[in-house]
């Protein structure tokens, strides 16, 4: 069980960071139009296409991942005084009536619609641009079928927490706030000698 | 636990009114069904579910409810095909909120700026120019924090870093525990105010303000926020110098070329950052997209100026930008899909005919409207409350005559002090996380008060003078 576990828990995380990759395209894509529009009178036709795409793509792809990493917002005011069994069970009630129901809509709604635009070759109605909003469509089952993948995964944690009472571990990853590093890099490490600076 | 008894009052007031409401409807309609949405997705984020799939859960059960009410002889098949309709398009509406593109992007320039670790040298640089000012430790952490806070828009990061730099340096200065806590608290939560934040551009998205005008608006009472901070702690230290002690002089006897060495590596090239990239959207040069990747690929720049640009950070900078942005935006898919179906419903109807049944005037829906931002602040998120309840709010702003810039600057000013109310305040949590073992929790509540009553005090004062937010907006670009 603990190996599917984790190896839902990577695909989303693999599939996540592939994608957030496009916010540093997005960035350099931007820059780039500004600059030939603005200094050289060039406007590229699909900037602003690849732009929507590049955000929409970047956020529904990393839906999974901020899921695994525990990321979406959540109320805190009564969830955190909570000890962790009544938090598992709480959660996997609300899985099942609302989150599998939703998500499960939202990606199954997604496939007649990313079809129904490919049936079409749809393409982008902004601009002369050939962008492939057929494709960008299709963006939609996958990202929900993904989420709805790891809501099976963290579903199972709350089961497993049920049974022992404690949150099982995650994958190790980046996080916003990480103490320790930030002590090493403003030079106060706890083994540092003497007084801070 | 207070915390939890505060939760646990306002999960049996909302189940109360949900109770009240309906035992004294005289006949059920689909309305009474929007505001029994509206009572459960405010029990459910209490019980701290992931708020994007709640509102995806109960926008999907309650459109359902919608056209089996409306549409009694469509078969089973058909009635859920509609939902699935409403969903996706909802969905794909958020997909394509062009406004929203510079979200990942000013995620993005905050982490570049947060991992080029310049905010150290910004503390220093600031400390020494103040010189001899009452409080100057404390007007410094201010300002560093503003500026640190305005550039990167992450509150955790913020105070927790200025918790470890700044806190041990007043304290050791001998500065009162409170003050200090309060400076920190405060001042770090000033990013989602000043902007460039996503905060006003996730309003923007919402209200369909143009964010252009909302960062004009909102830049001035950003700037008197931060002063009245700053009066505050010199106004304290001036009258009781034992809260916050002179530094000794050996510790300003700085020579000026090293002061300005300091400010010119730390303080200016972050300033010219946010005033390039805020002039060129307020002025009208660029889009707030354009703006942000511009903003984005300074802050690169900014890092590798500072040798701080490692293929590790920059790759933590790239990954913690796409849960962020996925965290806002699912939010918006999840609201756009609640909201659609809130509206089917009539639930917005229901709640404007009551509105209008109060007869109040403008002055006093304005005021009662910002009471129950105030008091939604304390168990709801500032996300949450922009993509649930502000999409209720602002179609009564017609009726009552109010532009709702204003009211958006006005709702800005307020979450600030969600950030500042016990027991929830984050800001609390991550400044206690990194402080010395001797100050207390209640410590730093207690410190945070009085800068909540500042928050308070400046929105009066926008209120009395709404020429403060809407002076500069209206000069750029009429009214």
């Amino acid at each position: 069980m603990q190996r599917y576990l984790l190896w839902i828990d990577s695909l989303s995380t693999w599939v996540g960071k592939t994608f957030a990759w496009s916010v540093f395209i997005l960035t350099l894509v931007t820059v780039y139009d500004v600059t030939m529009r603005k200094l050289f009178s060039k406007p590229w036709d699909c900037a602003f296409d690849a732009e929507l795409m590049l955000y929409g793509v970047l956020f529904m792809m990393a839906g999974a991942y901020t899921l695994a990493r525990n990321g979406h917002v959540r109320g805190d005011v009564l969830y955190g005084f909570f000890p962790p069994r009544m938090q598992a069970g709480l959660d996997l009630v609300l899985y099942f009536l609302f989150f599998v129901p939703g998500v499960a809509a939202l990606a199954y709604a997604g496939i007649g619609f990313a079809q129904e635009a490919w049936a079409a070759k749809e393409a982008s109605s902004y601009s002369t641009c050939p962008a492939p909003v057929y494709l960008y469509k299709l963006i939609i089952p996958i990202a929900g079928f993904l989420v709805l993948l790891q809501g099976f995964a963290e579903i199972v944690r709350c089961v497993r927490c049920l049974k022992s009472g404690q949150w099982p571990q995650r994958l190790h990853d980046v996080e916003e706030v990480d103490v320790e590093k930030m002590k090493h890099k403003l030079g106060l490490d706890d083994d540092a000698k003497g007084p801070a600076k | 636990m207070s915390g939890m008894k505060i939760g646990f009052i306002s999960l049996i007031v909302v189940i109360a009114i949900i109770f009240g409401v309906f035992l004294s409807a005289d006949q059920i309609t689909s309305g009474h069904y929007g505001l029994l949405m509206l009572a459960l997705i405010v029990v459910a984020i209490m019980l701290g579910f992931p708020t994007a799939f709640t509102l995806m859960g109960l926008g999907m059960i309650f459109a359902f409810i919608n056209y089996r009410l409306s549409d009694p002889d469509l078969t089973f098949a058909e009635t859920g095909d509609r939902v699935f309709n409403l969903m996706v398009n909802s969905a794909y509406g958020a997909m394509t909120t062009d406004v929203l593109i510079s979200v990942p992007l000013f995620i993005f320039m905050g982490y570049l700026v947060e991992r080029a670790n310049i905010i150290d040298k910004l503390f220093k640089s600031l400390q020494v120019s103040m010189g001899n000012l009452p409080g100057s430790l404390g007007v410094a952490t201010i300002l560093t924090c503003a500026i640190f806070a305005t550039a990167t828009g992450i509150i955790g990061a913020t105070v927790t870093l200025m918790g470890l730099l700044a806190l041990p340096a007043m304290l050791r200065a001998g500065y009162n525990v409170k003050l200090s806590a309060g400076a920190i608290t405060a001042g770090g939560c000033l990013g989602i105010l000043i902007p460039p934040s996503v905060m006003l551009i996730l309003y923007g998205a919402t209200a369909g303000v143009p964010v252009t005008r909302l960062y004009a608006g909102a830049f001035l009472p950003g700037l008197m926020l931060t002063l009245l901070y700053i009066v505050y702690i010199m106004v304290r230290a001036k009258l009781n110098p034992a809260l916050a002690p002179k530094l000794p002089p050996e510790e300003l006897a700085i020579p000026f070329a090293e002061k300005a060495k300091l400010l010119l590596t730390s303080f200016v090239p972050l300033a010219l950052l946010i005033a390039f990239v805020l002039g060129s959207i307020i002025k009208g040069w660029a889009t707030p997209t354009e703006a942000a990747a511009v903003g984005a690929f300074g802050g690169l720049l900014l890092a590798l100026a500072y040798r701080q640009l490692t293929w590790e950070r920059l790759k933590e900078a790239v990954f913690l930008t796409a849960r962020a942005s996925a965290m806002v935006c699912w939010l918006f898919v999840g609201a756009r899909i609640f909201s659609a179906a809130f509206g089917l419903l009539g639930g917005q109807d229901l709640i404007k005919e009551w509105v209008l049944s109060m007869n109040m005037t403008g002055t006093q829906f304005l005021l009662l409207s910002q009471v129950i931002i105030f008091l939604l602040g304390w168990p709801l998120e500032w996300t949450e409350i922009i993509v649930i309840f502000m999409p209720i709010f602002l179609p009564l702003l017609d009726h009552f005559q109010i532009d709702p810039l204003f009211f958006g600057l006005l709702v800005a000013l307020n979450l600030q002090t969600a950030f500042l109310s016990p027991p929830v305040a984050m800001a609390a949590f991550y400044l206690k996380g990194v402080a010395p073992p001797h100050v207390t929790l209640n410590q730093i509540f207690a410190g945070m008060m009085p800068y909540m009553l500042i928050q308070v005090l400046a929105m009066f004062l926008l209120y009395m003078f709404p020429q403060i937010g809407l002076w500069l907006p209206q000069m750029q670009y009429g009214r």
